[in-house]
């Protein structure tokens, strides 16, 4: 673990100069979409779909890092599974360095798999338990048949030790090895072929808290050393504020706000960031005397049959009328905050 | 649920009939091939040739292969007439056609066959669910004593020893050295008791193979089960272990058994050749190596057909339980 | 000895170890403390601590399954006057339920799928009044629901676990818990599995129930934020020890152990000022078999070498650091307000 005095301020992530409107941003995604059919009756007619993913757009720069929260059942990691190609859209475009990949096939797909990896949540199940750590992490070398300089071997073993890892533990399995060491075990799996951006599903929650710690640390630093870009996907919002440097809340499918961290956290627009933020429980007893939290009531409704105009409504304290009849569109609400909402709050400050 | 139902029964359908063209292809182009003739076989070997036209002719074997699928096929529904000129024999429906060596229909002659294999399965089913579920459970409850030791080593022996070993030991003890039951096979409507009496020996020898693996599954499903939260739940609301076991657990435990029970009760109706053979029972296993070895045609794609109905209409029934069983699955 | 001198509930040098192939694993390893009807006291700790062994022996709910794998259980846990320990498990099977009641991490996993909500919850009640008829259980089932505020809950009295929403279940898990009105509730990781706003519902009413019925609660969680939502005390454990124990306010204001100030250094918190980078404990959590010599903590505490070598050597105790307010650490008082106010409390 490098010593927390030597990190370099936040801002140096951020390696190009160029102002972010003319740049292309590294991944865009555009309407993108996943309907489930759901089908009944004797010839499986088609009556519904669950929209699990229902039109987004977002985009990411080179280097950033974009957090995406949101509580189980938005869409969140189909819209994960979607960008890195396990799952395939319904609709929409997912675009890697201003290439079209929503719809490439296996072979056309490979080169990119390259620059886009993905880390899971659960570090028990995603490593082969009959492998060794070896053949785990170089595992990536020998499928994309790189050549590596001095052997895959040596490769491997300087991945681990960039993990934080020993590179004596090359001919060790998985079940010797805690949750945190897997998490970073998982972490050098996904480095292996120097990627440009990494897709992490939950990549903490599954971990003990002093070891989360430990691992959003290690991402943090590999994204300084190695110029990464992450699409950090976790419900934690305060794992989210920590790492991200933008963040998009989703809710039933659709992003609600994307807006820049310090932004987002200070002044949440959109009223269901505002009830996410105020649930989140806070260690310290003092505060719960004195803030005011907002409880929604009610569970999120269907996918499969969602509100309509805003989805948010039937949950919502300030929802009116035009609420029903008109979904609100993602707009820019001020610079670098965008939020979908017909009454926006903390719109009057700045 | 009708809907799903009656979507399954269309499934069952085209499934026997997939199962039945795959059958009469085999066995009515094989002969073909090798240079074998079907005709000869009705008629033997010493047959004179117009014997063998005749016949050829009456079975309507000059015909082509998808012709005679769709005259065997319509037998089975509306029943067929085989007509060589003046010499006509009605075939009611279900026809399944004529044996090649006794001439006699086939279908009643499966039907005859079949009361041998469902007091067979039925009386093995009741004795190998009970005494292997039943082992099962206390050997889970007792995991790792000797009780637990000796009857899983009893159930891998039941596993692994064939049928035609422990069913000739059972006969040479019990039949024929202590002679408390007959080695014969006697039809429930003549006499009941012998009935039962022929079939205890093949009922405990089959019940011994199968209770086997019953005791296996349900001995490693209840270990499972019991590491379930909700067992936890149950002991946490200060239910009695009886209850936690009985009640709570055991559903559970019993639900992938009725999924292999269905399945080996489905297979067992179609005939069970080793038991069959070895008891000298004459049920649709008999028939089915009998056939064979005589290249009965029309008995073979009986038998097959009866089997493969039995399991699959086993499986739908297996499946519709399981939605009773089970909440969380709909059907549909 | 007369009922009133002891606490509602209080736990003595209690010890739960399990034989296994690989050695003894001492889940619990000589842990004490007093609960008050009416008060909360938050367990915190992470994977292996010891805290969720706690609770199961507190409920009895090791021996109940047979003597396979049942742990080693030694010293003293009383409940209103009866040691629990000592009790014949026939006699804590009918506390369970009763007196003492549990509810668990995940709600789906915790209830039969083969049962309708309404079935378990009147099981659970008939259990303890036998000679209810079914229909009143039924009745005091739907009231249960109502009570948790689940909607139209005599038309959900019937629906399996299945149909409910996550938090709905959860709920119906406390209708469970609750319906015989037990005085003593421990609930597991409680809202481990839940989203965060249906979180600050089920901790919401855990808190109104708690005053409703005046019973004593222990929550258990790895979740520090919970904690603070909920609990009066707050006892820290590390590898089957306690290290910390003391009422909320002042442990988290002053925390006294430096596995504490690791566990706040590690956690990302939103009514703060984003620091750089999080201080994470350095290591993993400790084998339970082989626990390090001295205090369990030494290996990946950043101050073991300020105490001179005892560290290694000898087990710390519990001490008063502050009035009620007690830590395991060979440290001095004054070097651990020192580290606290020069080191800790900035980052955090």
């Amino acid at each position: 673990m490098t010593d927390s005095q030597t990190a370099a301020p936040q801002t140096a992530t951020v390696p190009a100069p160029a102002p972010a409107s003319d740049r292309e941003p590294l991944l865009r995604v555009t309407g993108l979409t996943r309907h489930f059919p759901v089908t009944k009756g004797l010839f499986k007619r088609q009556v519904g779909a669950v929209r699990a993913v229902d039109g987004i757009d977002f985009s990411v720069n080179a280097g950033e890092t974009l957090g995406v929260v949101g509580e189980s059942g938005c869409g969140k990691s189909t819209m994960g599974r979607l960008v890195t190609r396990l799952d395939e859209p319904t609709g929409g475009k997912i675009e890697f360095e201003g290439a079209d990949i929503t719809h490439l096939g296996v072979g056309a797909m490979r080169p990119y798999r390259r620059d886009i990896q993905m880390i899971f949540q659960d570090p028990y199940s995603s490593l082969n338990p009959r492998h060794t750590i070896g053949t785990i992490v170089g595992a990536p070398f020998r499928l994309q048949k790189v050549a590596t300089e001095h052997g895959v071997k040596k490769a491997v073993q300087d991945l681990l030790e960039l993990c934080g890892l020993s590179p004596e533990h090359y001919n060790r399995y998985p079940h010797e090895f805690s949750g945190g060491q897997r998490q970073r075990i998982g972490i050098a799996r996904a480095l292996a072929l120097k990627p440009k951006m990494i897709i992490a599903d939950e990549p903490v929650s599954a971990l003990d808290v002093s070891i989360q710690a430990q691992v959003v640390n290690l991402l943090d630093d590999l994204q300084q050393e190695l110029g990464l870009t992450y699409l950090i996907i976790a419900h934690d919002l305060s794992v989210v504020r920590h790492v991200s440097d933008r963040v998009a809340v989703m809710y039933l499918g659709k992003v609600v706000e994307i807006a820049e961290r310090d932004s987002l956290y200070a002044s949440p627009m959109h009223p269901y960031t505002n009830a996410l933020m105020s649930a989140v429980p806070v260690p310290d007893p003092r505060r719960k005397e004195r803030r005011e939290r907002i409880l929604l009531t009610g569970d999120v409704p269907s996918p499969l049959n969602p509100p309509s105009g805003c989805r948010f409504r039937t949950r919502c304290w300030k929802a009116q009328d035009i609420c029903a009849s008109q979904e609100p569109p993602l707009t820019a609400a001020k610079a670098g905050h965008q939020v979908a909402c017909h009454f926006p709050e903390n719109s009057a400050t700045e | 649920m009708l809907v799903y139902v009656f979507r399954r029964l269309v499934n069952v359908v085209f499934m026997l009939l997939v199962v039945a063209a795959v059958t009469f292809g085999i066995f009515f182009m094989v002969p073909k091939l090798t240079g074998s003739d079907p005709a000869l076989l009705y008629v033997g070997k010493i047959a004179d040739k117009a014997a063998v036209e005749g016949i050829r002719h009456k079975m309507g074997l000059d015909k082509s292969i998808i012709e005679q699928f769709w005259l065997f096929l319509k037998g089975i529904f509306v029943g067929r007439d085989f007509n060589a000129g003046v010499d006509v024999t009605h075939c009611s429906a279900p026809c399944l056609g004529y044996s090649f060596k006794t001439e006699r229909e086939v279908w009643p002659l499966l039907l005859d066959r079949v009361g041998v294999d469902f007091s067979l399965a039925v009386g093995a089913s009741i004795l190998w669910v009970v005494l292997g579920t039943g082992t099962g459970v206390v050997s889970a409850l007792r995991r790792g004593t000797l009780l637990d030791r000796i009857t899983m080593t009893g159930a891998l022996a039941g596993v692994s020893l064939p049928m035609y070993f422990t069913g000739l030991v059972a006969l040479a003890v019990f039949a024929n050295n202590l002679g408390w039951f007959p080695n014969n096979y006697t039809d429930f409507a003549d006499d009941p008791l012998l009935w039962f009496e022929g079939l205890v020996l093949p009922w405990i020898t089959l019940a011994f193979l199968f209770a086997a693996t019953y005791a296996r599954l349900s001995r490693a499903t209840l270990l499972d089960v019991l590491g379930e939260d909700y067992i936890r739940t149950a002991r946490a609301k200060g239910l009695a272990e009886p209850v936690v076991i009985g009640k709570h657990a055991m559903r559970s435990t019993l639900t992938p058994i009725l999924t292999i029970f269905g399945m080996d009760l489905g297979g067992l109706l179609g005939g069970a050749v080793l038991t069959e053979k070895t008891f000298n029972l004459r049920g649709l296993g008999y028939e089915a190596v009998t056939s064979i070895a005589s290249s009965d045609l029309p008995v073979i794609m009986g038998v097959t057909l009866f089997a493969a109905f039995f399991i699959i209409m086993a499986n739908l029934l297996v499946d519709m339980l399981y939605a009773v069983v089970d909440p969380r699955v709909r059907l549909g | 000895m007369s009922i009133n001198d002891k606490p509602f509930l209080s736990v003595r040098d209690l010890k739960v170890h399990f034989p296994t192939d690989d050695g003894l694993v001492k889940s619990v390893n000589g842990l004490s403390f007093d609960l008050e009807k009416g008060k909360t006291l938050g367990i915190v700790g992470e994977s292996g601590s010891g805290k969720s062994v706690t609770s199961l022996s507190i409920m009895g709910l090791h021996r109940a399954g047979g003597k396979r794998g049942a742990p080693q259980i030694s010293g003293e846990i009383w409940l209103d006057g009866e040691d629990l320990v000592a009790a014949g498990p026939d006699r804590v099977r009918k506390l369970r339920g009763q007196k003492m009641a549990m509810i668990f991490q995940d709600p789906l996993t915790a209830m039969h799928p083969y049962y309708t909500v309404g079935a378990q919850i009147v099981e659970g009640y008939r259990a303890h009044h036998p000679g209810v008829s079914k229909r009143e259980a039924r009745k005091r089932a739907i009231e249960m629901l109502d009570r948790v505020g689940i909607p139209q809950p005599d038309k959900r009295v019937d629906n399996y676990p299945h149909e409910f929403s996550g938090g709905m279940r959860q709920r119906a898990m406390i209708a469970m818990a609750l319906v015989n009105d037990p005085s003593l509730l421990i609930a597991d990781e409680p809202t481990t599995a839940l989203d965060v706003t249906v979180q600050a519902q089920i901790l919401d009413l855990i808190r109104d129930l708690q005053k409703e019925f005046g019973s004593a609660v222990i929550i258990i969680t790895h979740d520090l934020g919970v904690v603070a939502e909920l609990a009066d005390d707050i006892l820290v454990m590390y590898g089957g020890k306690p290290v910390e124990r003391g009422p909320a306010a002042t442990l988290f204001e002053s925390p006294e152990h430096p596995y504490t100030w690791g566990l706040l250094g590690s956690m990302p918190r939103l009514d703060r000022e984003l620091q750089d980078r999080l201080t994470p404990v350095k290591g993993t959590p400790p084998s339970l078999i082989n626990v390090p010599s001295g205090c369990a903590f030494h290996p990946r505490c950043p101050y073991a070498e300020l105490t001179g070598g005892r560290s290694t050597t000898e087990v710390p105790v519990l001490a008063e650091a502050a009035p009620q307010h007690h830590a395991a650490c060979h440290l001095p008082i004054a070097e651990r307000h020192r580290i606290f106010a020069d080191e800790i409390a900035p980052r955090l």
